[in-house]
């Protein structure tokens, strides 16, 4: 094994290697929610994203003994996924590529309605301080959860991944095979949303 | 980002807001975002509105695997072990 694994990622390469059926359950666990929603953007229907998905799984354990270390863990299976994905999602025919979501949605966002701010770009209404007791109430919570949801695809899997799964740039830019703009893009409009939402739901009277 | 930044308004500032939590600014695009928020109370309200949606957004779960998928995956697993 190659210095580039962590520790933890030899670990459990070898533990794998070695049949340990546990091993491969807690990785599981682990990815399976992000390789189901990575997978979601390729082919059409939740049904084959689970397919895309086990095809994934079986291809990690036939190709574990191969895998060389080279990146982690993680972004070795990722890059078996968005495979297995594309090919699936070719055959289909109906799924529309990653890339061509972004550029669909190429037309400028912005982040707060223009309408915001004066004809010299300064805020004709200041943004209001955030009640903090309201802040971490379970509405407000759902609040952003919904908001999330009504994301377009491309933004919720970059927001997904980056905040509520604690992924890194980098880790989100291979398993996605996006540009660094290109995330960088998305999660910025996909954050953009969600705290307009915040503001709308935290404006309104209690 | 090719926004004019000897000019920062606030319009252009809320839109290089992430590339500035990610740390993708120049020093020079730093310094002058740092300059407008020091002298710009609403948009320090908005970049802490930013991170706070961050934080929120960080303290929702994620869904748990059903427990048929786990299944049908431990079984895969034993046939592969016995390949």
């Amino acid at each position: 094994m190659q210095q580039l694994l962590s520790p933890q990622d030899a670990r459990l390469v070898e533990r794998l290697r070695a049949g340990d059926e546990e091993a491969f359950v807690e990785l599981i666990r682990s990815l399976n929610p992000s390789l189901l929603r990575v997978a979601r953007m390729f082919v059409p229907t939740s049904a084959l994203a689970e397919d895309v998905v086990q095809e994934t799984w079986l291809a990690v354990l036939n190709g574990i003994d191969r895998f060389e270390g080279r990146s982690s863990l993680k972004t070795w299976i990722f890059r078996i996924l968005t495979n297995t994905a594309k090919t699936r999602g070719e055959r289909e025919r109906r799924s529309v590529p990653f890339s061509a979501l972004d550029t669909e949605q190429g037309g400028f966002e912005p982040a707060v309605e223009r309408s915001r701010f004066t004809g010299t770009g300064h805020w004709a209404v200041l943004p209001r301080a955030w009640p903090e007791d309201r802040l971490l109430s379970k509405e407000t919570l759902s609040v952003v959860e919904r908001a999330i949801e009504r994301l377009p695809p491309s933004q919720r899997t970059v927001v997904t991944l980056r905040d509520v799964e604690g992924w890194t740039a980098d880790e989100v830019r291979n398993a996605l095979e996006l540009s660094e703009t290109n995330q960088r893009v998305l999660l910025h409009r996909g954050r953009a949303k969600v705290r307009q939402a915040l503001e709308q739901y935290l404006s309104e009277e209690q | 980002m090719s926004v004019a930044l000897a000019h920062l308004n606030c319009l252009e500032l809320v839109e290089l807001v992430t590339a500035y939590l990610e740390g993708d600014l120049s020093s020079g695009e730093r310094k002058r975002f740092d300059a407008h928020l020091a002298a710009c109370d609403g948009c320090t309200t908005y970049v802490e509105q930013m991170k706070r949606t961050i934080e929120l957004t960080g303290t929702l779960r994620v869904d748990d695997l059903t427990l048929h998928a786990e299944e049908t995956l431990r079984r895969a697993f034993r046939d592969w072990k016995a390949q």
